[in-house]
C-alpha cells in the first residue's frame, strides 16, 4: 500500500545490525534527553509557551477543575502556565488594571466567568483617569493567605494599578497556610516569600513537595508535561464554549442549621485571639510586597445563619466568638498599618445570597458585592474617576 | 487496548520469537489468544459477566467451527487436543478466583471453578453431540448464523440491551433497576461475529478452506485484531498461520514501526484531540458556528487517528507474531470522491459488507423476473450497504441516518461519474485544471464525510439535526 511504501519497500533491506543500532541510539537519546531535562528544568519556560491570548482567548480565571472532561479546565500547579493561560497575560495597555485575589468565592464556584466579582466589576464599566477599569480574576479555590501572597507576588509582574485582596477568616488559620496543593507544589517561591518576609511558617515544612533528581526527569515530570498540553487543548474547548466549570443542575445549599460546636481550628472553646493566632503577618507581607501599588483589602460577606445554633455560630465555618475576634483584630491591624479595609462581612445578610457554601454567592448578590467594591475602587484611586 | 497491554504483547512477541521452537508457535498463538481475550475484556458492573463474555465467545467460536466444517472434514486428534486445551484454559483462568486481584488475568473475581467446569463440560458435551450432525454446513450454519445475528442485534440495540442487562442482573441477584445498555460490554463481539458470519457464508458458498479447531479459533480471536479489527478473511489468514516466520529483522522492524506509529496516532494525537472534539456537551455549549465547525473538524481527525492508530498497532503486533493483517485505512481524507473514501476507510468492514450484503443483494435483484434499472439497483445496493454499516455501529436511528447520508452520497457520486465520464476523460489533456478539480474533489469529499460525522458522533437524531442546522448557519 502506497502509504506504507517507505516501510515495506525500503531502499536497503533491514538487517539485525540496523535494528540494534536504532535501539542503542534510541536508548542513548532517551537517557540524554532525560538528564538534560532534569538539569535544565525547562518546565517554567514551557509553561510560558501558550496558545492562549494568541490562537484563542485567555481564560477569565485561573485553571482549576476536578472534572476536566465536563469543565474543559484542570488543576495544575505550574504558575507560569496558569498565568500564561489567563487573559491577564494578554492585557492591553489602555486600561486601569485591577487584580482581584482571593479564594473560591473570588474564583467563582457555580458562577459563570462574567458573574464573578471581577466579571461584575467589569460589567460596571467604571473608568479611572479616563482609562476603563479592567478587573482580572486571580482567585483560586483554596483558603490560604500564603497561596494568595504567592499569586500576588507572581502577578505583580503584570504591573497592576490596583489590587483587590478578598479574604475571610478561614484563610487566616495558621494550619491551612501550607495545606493547599498549589502551595505545596510551588515550594521554592513560597520558601522565598517565607524567608524574605520572615513569615511565621517553616520553610522546611515536610508538606512541601521537593523533587528528587529522578523526579525532575522527563519520565518523572510526565504528568506535569501532560498537564501543560492538556491545558492548551482544553483551551480550545474553553474558547468555543466559554465554559470553564462544571455547573451541576442541583447542589446542596449552604448549611443553615448548625452543630452546637464552638471549636475553630484547634480551639475547642471561646478564648481571646491575638494577632499571632492568625496569619496576619502574611497580610502584612502582601501589602509590603505590593509596594506602591495600592491594595484594597476586602473582608468577604458571609452567610449569617438564623437556624439552629445560630446563637453560637454564624455559619458552617465560624463560631461567633472566633469570627468576632478576627474582625476586631483585622480592624485594629488595618488602623495601625493604615490599610484600606472594606469590611463587607454582613453586606449580604439574605441567606438566599449564598449557594453551596457560606461564602459562595449567587450571580445577583455577586453583582451587589461588585457595586460596593467598584465604588471603593474608584475612591481608592487618586485622580478623576466616575462610574459607568 | 491500553499501553500496558501493548507493551506486554510486545514483550510476549520477543519471547515468542526468541525462545519458542517453530513447531510450538501456532499453538502459542492459540493459547495466547484465548488468555488475551479474558485479559482484554473490561470489567463489567454485572457480577462475573466479564468472565462469561470471553467464555461465551469461545463457545460461539467452537459452535461456528462445527457449523462451518467442510462436509468431508473429519474430527482429528488435534481438534480433540484443542478442545481439551481450550476447556482446561477456561477452568484454569477461573482459578484466578483464589488469587489476589493484582495477579489475576481476568478483570474481576471469576466464578467458582466447579461451576465453570460444569458449564464447560456441558458445552463440550453439547458440541460433541452437534459434531455428529451430518452435513453441518447445511443443518447447523443457518441456525448458528441466525443466533449470532440475534445476539448482535440485542447487544447493539439500546432498549434490548438494557432489558437483557436487567434480566441478567436478576439472575445474578443484582438490582435490575440499575441496568444499563452500556454495561453489556462484550469486548470484540462486533468483529468476532463478522468473522464467524463470513466463515459460515463462505462454507455455504464453498470458498472456506478446511480449518482445524485451533486454526479457526486463532483466526476468530487473534488477539491483536480482537478489539478493533481489522476483519481478516480466513483464506488470507490461514496461509500466514501455516508459515509463521522465525526472528526476521524486516518483520521486527516493520512491526515495531507500525506499533510506534500507531501509539503516536492513538495515544498522542487522537487522545489529545479527544479533549476538544465534538460531543453532545460541547456541541450544546458552543457559542458560535465557527466554533462548532472547529469541534467537528477536530472530531473528524480524532476519529481517524484513533481508529487508524489502533489498526496500526494491531497490524504491527500481528506482524511481530508472524501474521500480516490486512490494511484498514489508506489516507481516506485525501480521496477525491466518496466512492474512493469508502475504499480507503475501514476497508475490511467495507469489503465485508460489499461481499456479504451488496453483492448477494444485487445478484438477487438481478435474478428476479422484474429486474430493476441500473440506477435503482445502485440506489438500493448502496443504501442497504451503508445502512448495514451504520447498524453495525449500533441499532439506532442516528446511525441509520449516517448510513443513509453515505448511501445517498455514494449513489449521487455514481450517477455523477456516469454522466461526467467523458468530461473527466477530456480533463486529462489539461493537467492543471485536472489538478484543481482533484483538489476541489478532496475538499468536497472531506466536508461531505465530516458533515456526516454529525449523525455519527452525537447520541440522538434530535441533537444531530439541531447541530447540523447550526453548522449551516440555520
Amino acid at each position: 500500500m502506497q502509504t506504507w511504501k517507505w516501510l515495506y519497500d525500503p531502499a536497503s533491506p533491514y538487517r539485525w545490525r540496523f535494528l540494534i543500532s536504532v535501539l542503542v541510539r534510541a536508548a542513548l537519546l532517551f537517557v540524554l534527553f532525560n538528564l538534560v531535562f532534569a538539569l535544565v528544568d525547562p518546565l517554567p519556560t514551557l509553561g510560558r509557551l501558550s496558545a492562549y491570548n494568541t490562537l484563542f482567548r485567555g481564560r477569565e480565571r485561573l485553571p482549576y477543575g476536578e472534572n476536566p472532561a465536563a469543565s474543559f479546565n484542570l488543576s495544575l500547579f505550574q504558575l507560569d502556565a496558569m498565568l500564561a493561560s489567563h487573559a491577564l497575560a494578554g492585557a492591553g495597555d489602555d486600561e486601569y488594571r485591577v487584580l482581584v485575589i482571593g479564594d473560591s468565592s473570588v474564583w467563582g464556584i457555580l458562577l459563570r466567568p462574567g458573574e464573578t466579582l471581577a466579571g461584575q466589576i467589569n460589567a460596571l464599566e467604571l473608568t479611572v483617569d479616563n482609562h476603563p477599569v479592567r478587573a482580572y480574576n486571580l482567585g483560586y479555590p483554596t483558603m490560604s493567605l500564603v497561596k494568595d501572597l504567592m499569586l500576588l507576588d507572581y502577578a505583580l509582574r503584570t504591573d497592576p494599578d490596583l489590587i483587590v485582596w478578598a479574604f475571610t477568616l478561614e484563610s487566616f488559620a495558621p494550619d491551612v497556610q501550607l495545606e493547599s496543593a498549589i502551595v505545596r507544589h510551588n515550594a521554592e517561591p513560597v520558601r522565598g516569600l517565607i524567608r524574605r518576609y520572615d513569615l511565621d511558617l517553616d520553610p522546611d515544612d515536610p508538606r512541601f513537595e521537593t523533587l528528587t533528581f529522578w523526579e525532575r526527569t522527563i519520565v518523572g515530570q510526565r504528568r506535569a508535561l501532560a498537564d501543560l498540553l492538556r491545558l492548551q487543548f482544553y483551551g480550545v474547548a474553553w474558547a468555543i464554549t466559554g465554559t470553564d466549570q462544571e455547573y451541576p443542575a442541583d447542589y446542596t445549599p449552604a448549611q443553615v442549621d448548625l452543630a452546637g460546636d464552638e471549636s475553630w481550628h484547634g480551639y475547642d472553646a471561646p478564648q481571646p485571639l491575638t494577632a499571632d493566632d492568625l496569619a496576619l503577618d502574611v497580610l502584612h507581607a502582601g501589602v509590603t510586597r505590593a509596594g506602591e501599588t495600592p491594595i484594597l483589602l476586602v473582608n468577604e460577606p458571609i452567610l449569617i445563619s438564623d437556624g439552629e445554633n445560630s446563637n453560637i455560630r454564624y455559619n458552617f465555618f465560624y463560631p461567633r466568638w472566633a469570627y468576632d475576634a478576627y474582625r476586631d483584630l483585622l480592624h485594629e491591624q488595618a488602623e495601625h498599618a493604615g490599610w484600606r479595609l472594606l469590611d463587607l462581612w454582613d453586606a449580604l445578610p439574605d441567606p438566599a445570597c449564598y449557594t453551596d457554601s457560606a461564602v459562595h454567592l449567587t450571580p445577583a448578590c455577586s453583582a451587589r458585592l461588585a457595586r460596593r467594591v467598584g465604588a471603593a475602587i474608584v475612591q481608592t484611586t487618586p485622580g478623576e474617576s466616575h462610574g459607568g | 487496548m491500553t499501553l500496558t497491554h501493548i507493551l506486554i504483547f510486545i514483550a510476549a512477541a520477543l519471547f515468542y520469537l526468541a525462545l519458542l521452537p517453530a513447531r510450538w508457535r501456532a499453538w502459542a498463538l492459540f493459547v495466547g489468544s484465548i488468555v488475551a481475550i479474558y485479559w482484554l475484556q473490561p470489567a463489567t458492573r454485572i457480577r462475573t459477566l466479564d468472565f462469561i463474555f470471553p467464555t461465551a465467545t469461545l463457545a460461539l467460536v467452537a459452535l461456528a467451527w462445527l457449523a462451518s466444517r467442510a462436509p468431508d472434514q473429519g474430527w482429528r486428534r488435534e481438534d480433540t487436543a484443542s478442545a481439551l486445551l481450550m476447556a482446561a484454559l477456561v477452568i484454569a483462568l477461573s482459578l484466578g478466583r483464589y488469587i489476589v486481584p493484582e495477579y489475576r488475568i481476568t478483570p474481576s473475581r471469576p466464578p467458582a471453578p466447579a461451576t465453570v467446569a460444569l458449564v464447560v463440560l456441558a458445552t463440550v458435551a453439547l458440541l460433541a453431540l452437534l459434531r455428529r450432525v451430518p452435513r453441518p454446513n447445511r443443518r447447523l450454519a443457518g441456525p448458528v448464523l441466525l443466533f449470532i445475528v440475534i445476539v448482535f442485534v440485542v447487544l447493539k440495540t439500546g432498549p434490548l440491551a438494557e432489558a437483557t442487562s436487567g434480566w441478567i442482573r436478576e439472575r445474578m441477584g443484582q438490582p435490575a433497576a440499575l441496568a444499563t445498555a452500556a454495561e453489556l460490554e462484550w469486548l470484540g463481539f462486533s468483529y468476532v461475529s463478522f468473522r464467524l458470519i463470513s466463515t459460515l457464508r463462505d462454507r455455504q458458498t464453498g470458498r472456506l478452506p478446511a480449518m482445524t479447531l485451533r486454526e479457526y479459533t486463532t483466526y476468530a480471536i487473534f488477539f491483536p485484531a480482537y478489539t478493533a479489527g481489522p476483519i481478516d478473511r480466513a483464506e488470507r489468514f490461514l496461509p500466514d498461520l501455516h508459515t509463521l516466520p522465525g526472528p526476521d529483522p524486516a518483520w521486527l522492524a516493520q512491526g515495531s514501526m507500525r506499533i510506534a506509529v500507531g501509539i503516536g496516532k492513538k495515544f498522542v494525537i487522537a487522545d489529545s484531540l479527544a479533549l476538544f472534539a465534538l460531543d453532545a456537551a460541547k456541541a450544546q455549549q458552543a457559542d458560535s458556528v465557527a466554533g462548532l465547525w472547529v469541534l467537528l473538524y477536530v472530531y473528524a481527525f480524532q476519529l481517524y487517528f484513533d481508529f487508524s492508530g489502533y489498526t496500526d498497532i494491531a497490524i504491527g503486533l500481528g506482524q511481530l507474531f508472524g501474521i500480516k493483517l490486512p490494511e484498514n485505512f489508506s489516507q481516506p481524507y485525501l480521496r477525491r470522491n466518496i466512492t474512493q473514501f469508502w475504499q480507503s476507510w475501514h476497508i475490511t468492514l467495507s469489503n465485508w459488507v460489499r461481499f456479504y450484503v451488496f453483492s448477494p443483494l444485487t445478484r438477487y435483484l438481478l435474478m428476479r423476473p422484474r429486474k430493476p434499472s441500473p440506477t435503482v439497483l445502485a440506489l438500493i445496493g448502496q443504501m442497504t450497504t451503508m445502512i448495514v454499516i451504520g447498524l453495525w455501529h449500533g441499532v439506532s436511528w442516528h446511525f441509520v441516518v449516517w448510513g443513509i447520508w453515505h448511501g445517498l452520497g455514494l449513489f449521487a457520486h455514481k450517477v455523477w461519474s456516469d454522466r461526467t465520464r467523458p468530461y473527466y476523460l477530456r480533463l486529462r489533456e489539461r493537467p492543471r485544471l485536472a489538478q484543481a478539480v482533484a483538489v476541489l474533489g478532496v475538499v468536497l469529499t472531506f466536508h461531505f464525510v465530516t458533515l456526516g460525522w454529525v449523525w455519527f458522533a452525537l447520541p440522538d437524531i434530535g441533537t444531530s439535526w439541531d447541530i447540523f442546522l447550526r453548522l449551516l448557519g440555520l
